[in-house]
């Protein structure tokens, strides 16, 4: 009798159970699918294998909007946070940005409780070896959009099917790991857990192009060898503010830990320069395209020689362990090297370290194969989020599942997709240069990378994003209503300042001398006094007598507001112009080989790239204002003829 | 991007008339400002539409006061949307013709927020508007492609070099400052802003006073080698050199091109009556089986084919031969001045010659222009000068448009880098908080960028892993 193949069914499949495989299944589940979440390691669902934080410049923003939308991280840190941080906050608001320092295990293990809670979601402990899909030439929803294959299943390690409509893939770092340590290789995922050796096969044979990249991480040490008064002590902000917009802030005033600030030096440096040979990536062993972003301590001595010393930040790993992250020293170096160098930098002497630094080699693909909806462009029900499209980051891979997450869902529900844009979110940001430009290492979300930034803060995600979230059904009907109210209390106030005359009287006078501000020779209004750098909100209350108390957050979005009209302003002009080029969709079954004048760099990079919008069609490098011209012409003549 | 667009609709040239055409939804407002009805009571904005008025274009320097000095005396033509061309507001101004004041009513109507138009962008507008028949797609596409074909080819080899390397310092500056602002924003536990407010000050005074003297040279056209391409032709010894010495004589204004291009051919920028003509000096055509000197013909033809004059000089104490005719056969759809040099000699080859075997290849179609000159006496130049002047001020021979417009984008890009240069000045000046700053210096680096060609693109990102070192 032979053995009996287990077929189960699914709505939605999701691999990976990673930051971006949660939000992914969290959203499916919670907009009612049946959704299974696989993972190698149900002991590392939301296992957080390199540094200890969440949030960080841009990052921050990212975990805001995700939280906006209905996902789970922000609500995740602030309940699993050891210490926390408003970066830049000497800075403009637009670049104020959270950061936290996690407790790991407490946020794996809170994630966890979350998913096992969920309804319709299921988890499930396997290696998932191969994607199922048919052939199909059908006319998608109303758009006439055709693709080559539609996902039907997936198949495990052990054989059993399970069928469904919809697969997301978030293998993060596993596919066909390779970690290295200096001469030292395993054939391992990340923290020397089991690597997914099958499925990169299967996702070929469907056509997908697959590319291989790396990323390392710095040394663990054991807390109690190492010597703190040599260091600097880093402390939390003194009132914590939390992610999540659902967060009571009361419940996040903690007492925080402290990381601690030490420094390299030339001995250290001369430790990495006589031992480069040893280093795999310098010695070419290592092939994928590491991040300029967080580049090994090799790296940095390497290509920044003038520089005397770099910073290391030793962080605590989590409250019921010993283990410290050595911040700034991530390594590939073997292990004597490691050690030899670590303990030239001060507080560091006679550390002993507990995990080794390793670089980690992965396959993921070029995500240029993906709509901004993250659903592949030839696979219809092949969605992807995180490493595996090529970025870093537990916050781009959370917002990016979120993102694959609902679309999936709304895709099975038979409802319009989302696509965010890039003067709508940080995430739109994010997706449209993964989908559009070309990356040649892990992406890194940046906030130089936003280009309406004064509009993507971090404080106004919830007025950006609640209502996609509620659309979508992630966010609940009280919430949203809590938004349109707290948004019409913004503008009631900034309409009230504005129309608050406020004459050159002598108390007015002798206010704004007392406030070390230049008296008034006309009658201004209140919004006007408020642009002043040494004039807020709260110092004007005393000339505000009429003035009913409103909550600390509608204050801040009154005050931003006013303060950087005229920068907002030109930044929302800049957004409508923008937004004309979006909204011009390119039907997926153009041809440009049809368009004779369109220079050919532009027509294959076109092609190439299928771009939905003549917005995203600009923003391919190859592609001049010209050509986009002669696109914009032939589309015109394109679809009247329709 | 502004929206409202504006250009020339005639060639730029020394004709009588010249017409601006301003189209988009500021058209009206924007031309509102600087016209001036003659009463001076009435403004454009409260005219009807398709209707004309007559009055001034003003510099508006001092906000359409009586202290505006006025450029030009014009008619202006006022077209509501959708009843236009573009089917947007469109203004039109009938200004007298000419380089200068064309250009002078198109720089004020730039200054006052409308931009200039892309190549074709008139009816590219117009098309996607509805104003143009669907069927002429192909037309249109091929209309806007090969403009920009040529004002991409043109734009950037126009520029001096030295004016390109200006250019490509500063923005080597701004980009070192953004990335070291944005690197310290992404990671400000690594990289500190603290004092830089004041450096960034320093740098940047000293960046507006560069871009204040490169908008100089732009104003007096000395961005790009401009003038009438004027390619001297004929066969070898037959007084060419001499000619371009003549011309380019101790009393005229010689410009010499800057060092760093190829001078396989000789090149003199030459003023005469004020008219810029741009010489070039070829070697002499005729047939030969030198490999050298075959190459330095076909140069010389290939220059006879781009220029807007041909001056053929003719050595008359000589008979014509196979190369004169090829010659004449080359230059038959060219402007031609020709030349029956070394009078001073005894004539074999007369006029008469020389017209018949014109009129035998092109018969009446072209007007034959001779000049009997001696360069070794320097007889008969100055009636040659006066022929140029009168094909010049006739709009027989004009500059090539593309070059004023060039010049016009450029000095169009230079200003806009320069306002964003004076907002970080006042950011700088209002203590506004750092990141604000970076978003005016990109502005200015992205609108350097067009004058040489150049895109955005990842120049950020690429600058800032590799000045700065990131932590992690």
């Amino acid at each position: 009798m032979g053995a009996m193949q287990i077929r189960e069914k699914a709505d939605v499949c999701v691999i990976g159970a990673g930051h971006a495989g949660c939000e992914a299944a969290l959203a499916c589940a919670r907009m009612g699918l049946e959704t299974v979440i696989f993972t190698v390691s149900v002991d590392s669902i939301a296992l957080m294998p390199c540094n200890p934080n969440v949030g960080g410049s841009s990052k921050g923003h990212l975990v805001r909007e995700v939280d906006a939308l209905g996902g789970e991280m922000g609500k995740n840190i602030d309940k699993t946070f050891i210490q926390s941080k408003m970066l830049n906050i000497s800075k403009g608001p637009a670049v104020h940005s959270l950061r936290a320092q996690a407790d790991k295990a407490e946020y794996s293990r809170s994630m966890r409780k979350v998913l096992e809670n969920q309804n319709h979601l299921t988890i499930k402990q396997t290696e998932v070896c191969e994607l199922l899909a048919e052939d199909m030439e059908i006319k998608r929803d109303n758009e006439n959009k055709t693709a080559k294959k539609r996902i039907t299943g997936i198949k495990t390690f052990t054989g059993a099917v399970y069928e469904c409509k919809a697969v997301i893939l978030c293998t993060g770092t596993y596919l066909k790991a390779r970690c290295l340590c200096g001469e030292a290789i395993t054939h391992t995922g990340p923290n020397g857990l089991q690597a997914a050796n099958y499925l990169t096969d299967s996702l070929k044979e469907l056509g997908i192009e697959m590319r291989r990249f790396k990323t390392g991480t710095p040394a663990r040490m054991d807390k109690r060898s190492l010597d703190f008064s040599k260091m600097e002590e880093q402390f939390g902000d003194e009132k914590v503010i939390p992610f999540s917009f659902s967060t009571n802030p009361e419940d996040v005033q903690i007492d925080q830990v402290s990381c601690w600030l030490t420094y390299t030096n030339e001995k250290t440096h001369e430790i990495i320069r006589g031992n480069l040979d040893r280093s795999p990536i310098y010695a070419g062993v290592i092939e994928g395209t590491g991040p300029r972003y967080c580049p090994s301590i090799e790296d940095k001595v390497v290509k920044f020689a003038d520089k005397e010393r770099h910073q290391v930040f030793i962080e605590p790993e989590g409250m019921h362990t010993n283990e410290m992250y050595v911040g700034g020293m991530s390594s590939s170096l073997p292990e004597d090297v490691q050690l030899a160098m670590y303990r030239t930098v001060p507080g560091l002497e006679n550390c002993k370290i507990v995990r080794n630094a390793y670089a980690i080699e992965y396959d993921c693909i070029n995500p240029r194969q993906l709509f901004p909806t993250l659903e592949f462009k030839e696979i219809k029900g092949l969605f992807s989020a995180g490493q595996f499209n090529g970025s870093s980051g537990y916050e781009e891979a959370a917002a990016q599942g979120l993102i694959a997450g609902m679309n999936a869902a709304l895709s099975i529900l038979g409802k319009e997709q989302i696509t965010i844009d890039r003067s709508e979110a940080y995430i739109g940001v994010l997706i449209d240069d993964l989908v559009t430009k070309d990356n040649f290492e892990p992406y890194r979300m940046m906030t130089s990378r936003a280009e309406y930034r004064l509009l993507l803060r971090q404080d106004n995600a919830d007025l950006r994003l609640r209502e996609k979230g509620y659309m979508a059904g992630l966010v609940s009907e009280e919430t949203y209503q809590a938004t349109l109210k707290k948004k019409a209390m913004i503008d009631a106030e900034i309409k009230r300042l504005k129309n608050l005359s406020v004459g050159a009287s002598k108390n007015v006078q002798d206010f704004l001398i007392s406030n070390g501000s230049s008296t008034l020779k006309t009658g201004t209004n209140m919004a006007e006094l408020m642009c002043r750098p040494e004039l807020s909100y709260d110092i004007l209350a005393e000339l505000d007598v009429d003035r009913k108390p409103l909550p600390d957050d509608v204050i801040e979005q009154v005050e931003i507001e006013i303060k950087y009209e005229g920068y907002i302003v030109r930044q929302l002009h800049q957004v409508r112009q923008f937004k004309k080029m979006e909204k011009k969709r390119i039907p997926e079954e153009l041809d440009y080989h049809d368009i004779k004048s369109l220079r050919l760099e532009a027509r294959q990079k076109l092609i190439s790239y299928k771009p939905v919008s003549v917005g995203q069609a600009s923003r391919i490098s190859g592609v001049s204002p010209a050509d986009i011209s002669v696109l914009l012409v032939y589309l015109e003549q394109y679809n009247n003829k329709k | 991007m502004k929206n409202t667009i504006a250009a020339a609709a005639t060639a730029m040239s020394e004709a009588g008339i010249g017409i601006v055409r301003v189209s988009g939804d500021d058209a009206i407002e924007i031309v509102n400002k600087i016209f001036r009805t003659k009463s001076g009571k009435k403004k454009l904005v409260d005219f009807n539409s398709h209707t004309i008025h007559y009055g001034f274009i003003v510099d508006g320097k001092n906000n359409g006061t009586d202290e505006d000095e006025v450029i030009d005396e014009v008619m202006v033509s006022l077209m509501k949307a959708p009843r236009s061309y573009t089917a947007e507001d469109t203004v039109e101004i009938n200004c007298h013709g000419g380089v200068l004041v064309v250009n002078r009513v198109l720089e004020a109507i730039i200054k006052n927020g409308a931009r200039l138009a892309e190549p074709g962008e008139f009816t590219k507008r117009a098309f996607l508007n509805g104003r143009i028949d669907l069927s002429k797609a192909e037309a249109v596409i091929d209309i806007i492609h090969s403009k920009n074909q040529f004002a991409l080819k043109s734009s950037v080899k126009q520029l001096r070099g030295s004016v390109s390397v200006l250019v490509k310092k500063l923005r080597e500056e701004l980009i070192y400052e953004i990335a070291f602002i944005e690197s310290a924003l992404d990671d400000p536990e690594h990289i500190s802003l603290d004092g830089y407010s004041e450096k960034l000050m320093e740098k940047t005074e000293k960046v507006i006073s560069e871009l204040k003297k490169l908008l100089d040279v732009s104003d007096s056209g000395k961005m790009l080698k401009e003038g009438i391409n004027t390619v001297i032709v004929g066969k070898p010894n037959t007084g060419k050199s001499s000619l371009l010495n003549l011309l380019a004589g101790e009393e005229r204004a010689i410009v010499t091109d800057v060092a760093g291009t190829t001078r396989d051919v000789l090149e003199e920028n030459i003023k005469l009556h004020g008219i810029s003509l741009n010489v070039i000096d070829t070697a002499g055509i005729r047939s030969t089986e030198d490999v050298v000197e075959k190459i330095g013909v076909e140069k010389a033809k290939k220059y006879a084919s781009d220029a807007d004059l041909i001056i053929y000089v003719v050595d008359s104490s000589i008979p014509l031969d196979e190369s004169d005719y090829e010659i004449i056969e080359m230059i038959e759809d060219k402007k031609t001045i020709i030349l029956l040099n070394k009078t001073d000699l005894d004539a074999v080859v007369t006029e008469d010659i020389l017209k018949k075997e014109c009129r035998k290849r092109y018969g009446d179609k072209k007007d034959i222009v001779i000049i009997k000159t001696s360069t070794k006496e320097n007889t008969g130049i100055d009636l040659f000068e006066n022929e140029i002047r009168d094909m010049f001020f006739k709009g027989e021979i004009s500059f090539n448009d593309e070059v004023v417009i060039t010049n016009m984008r450029h000095k169009e890009a230079i200003q806009n880098a320069y306002e964003s240069m004076l907002q970080v000045k006042k950011s700088l000046e209002n203590n506004m908080p750092e990141d604000f700053y970076s978003i005016d210096l990109m502005s200015a680096y992205a609108s350097l960028g067009t004058i040489i060609g150049e895109e955005v693109g990842e120049d950020l990102v690429n600058e800032i892993f590799s000045k700065f070192c990131m932590g992690k």
